[in-house]
């Protein structure tokens, strides 16, 4: 039987109540949202808080809406708010394509978006999304807010920004003209973690790529941006050749180790072939060819 | 620290440790063993309890956290001697054969059918995706949920709760 270590159990009904708490609690409590990483992180003692900050009831961290050219989703979230939900698949349909792949139906109606990124693994695909989208993270203390980019908000593995008396609530993405996203992850069985995975996105200006982002999972300690590759595509125009060119980019950027997974060779191979085509797929999404 | 939550709509009120997780809460604590316990990793799916009409993989899930939440167990199923037609159907279509995965598969059932009277094969296999079956080859199961569906949109079904999500 796997049972998490005694721990002390406090449930916040919003987010001023749960950062007071934090802050009176200190660096030995943690926030727990759906719960679907950390209780098995402390099932297996590899995660061991004193105290755990039910967040679950917050009602103000439920939601996703377009809001001063951007959208903003709360960090409570759940993911199959963000698999349903159409005005996301309307703007970033890269959503929809990973919450596609991620765990199960079941397990969908637990996990949120912000626990997703707090729990900062390597492998989780929403941290790439992000990425990919050029998110920021609206991070509240008894102090104030901050914004920060998904760049400064994943420190390493199981790392973030958030501080010990700080807590996600807010993730924004900007709205950009004439743009199309997409993902694409292998995996070894259904609602496994990822071999590897890309996510990409595109803006338009004109028949040229103003800009252009790819995300990878998996294949290191980070799950950044990959500046070359935002080099490579800005002011290009969509052909096989820049996707090969961007996926070999994307491939000699990445640090991938050999595991049960695969080894690094293949999930190398992977990073360049899964790039090249959810670059395909977003320049299609971005001009109106694809769904 | 004390729980409270309605479990099949019964009040329940116990002294737990804030680490119990739900399913063990519900089998040896309230002693409603048709929840099962299996892989114990969120993957198999056989301990899915359905909260406020949800499903929810309960070795996943602190008691704790099911405070003040309605919990469905297959117990609840049943009312008053009547099987839910999903049950009717698991029985009708075999579909079951060792019957571990069952009471996880029928409640994810039960909740699909509360938001999609009509599914289509597709939808189905998609909703008990979560949920590990070594026997049927999912196939009756499919059935099973099929002639639920097509049988109770004659009578007026609800959880023993009322709760559909």
């Amino acid at each position: 039987m796997q049972v998490p270590a005694p721990f002390e159990y406090e449930r916040a009904n919003n987010v001023a109540e749960a950062i007071a708490l934090r802050e009176r609690l200190g660096p030995e409590a943690r926030f727990i949202a759906g719960g679907h990483s950390l209780l098995p992180m402390m099932k297996l003692r590899l995660a061991n808080p004193e105290y755990l900050i039910d967040i679950n009831d917050c009602e103000e961290l439920f939601y996703i809406s377009e809001d001063g050219g951007e959208i903003r989703i709360g960090a409570m979230t759940r993911h199959r708010e963000l698999l349903e939900s159409e005005l996301l698949a309307e703007h970033f349909p890269i959503f929809r394509d990973a919450e596609e792949v991620i765990a199960d139906p079941v397990v969908r109606n637990r996990g949120t978006l912000g626990g997703s990124l707090c729990q900062a693994d390597p492998s989780e695909d929403l941290s790439a999304v992000c990425t990919t989208l050029d998110a920021s993270c609206v991070i509240k203390s008894t102090s104030g807010e901050r914004v920060v980019s998904m760049h400064d908000f994943h420190v390493g593995p199981y790392e973030t920004a958030v501080g010990d008396a700080e807590m996600l609530t807010e993730i924004r993405i900007p709205l950009k003209a004439n743009g199309g996203s997409a993902y694409e992850k292998v995996e070894r069985r259904a609602g496994d973690w990822a071999v590897v995975s890309s996510g990409a996105a595109v803006w338009f200006d004109g028949d040229t790529i103003a800009e252009g982002r790819v995300g990878l999972a998996a294949v290191g300690p980070n799950t950044t941006s990959i500046d070359p590759v935002s080099e490579a595509l800005r002011g290009a125009t969509p052909s096989e050749d820049l996707y090969q060119q961007v996926g070999e980019i994307a491939a000699a950027n990445c640090s991938p180790q050999d595991d049960q997974r695969g080894s690094a060779a293949y999930k190398t191979h992977l990073a360049m072939e899964l790039t090249k085509r959810a670059l395909r797929r977003a320049v299609a999404r971005a001009n109106g060819q694809e769904a | 620290m004390q729980v409270d939550m309605t479990v099949n709509g019964q009040e329940v009120s116990e002294e737990i440790e804030p680490r119990h997780l739900l399913v063990h809460f519900i089998r040896d604590q309230l002693g409603l063993t048709g929840t099962h316990w299996g892989c114990d990793t969120s993957n198999c799916g056989t301990c899915v309890v359905l909260i406020d009409g949800e499903p929810v993989k309960s070795c996943t899930t602190l008691a704790a956290m099911a405070g003040g939440h309605d919990v469905q167990t297959v117990e609840g199923m049943e009312v008053d001697g009547e099987l839910d037609p999903v049950q009717e159907g698991f029985m009708q279509c075999h579909g079951l054969q060792c019957g571990f995965c069952t009471p996880g598969m029928m409640l994810t059932a039960r909740a699909l059918l509360n938001n999609d009277p009509n599914p289509t094969e597709e939808v189905i296999r998609e909703a008990i995706s979560g949920q590990i079956c070594r026997c049927t080859g999912y196939s009756t199961i499919v059935r099973s949920i099929q002639w639920a569906a097509a049988h109770e949109s004659a009578v007026t079904v609800g959880t023993s709760n009322g709760s559909a999500s």
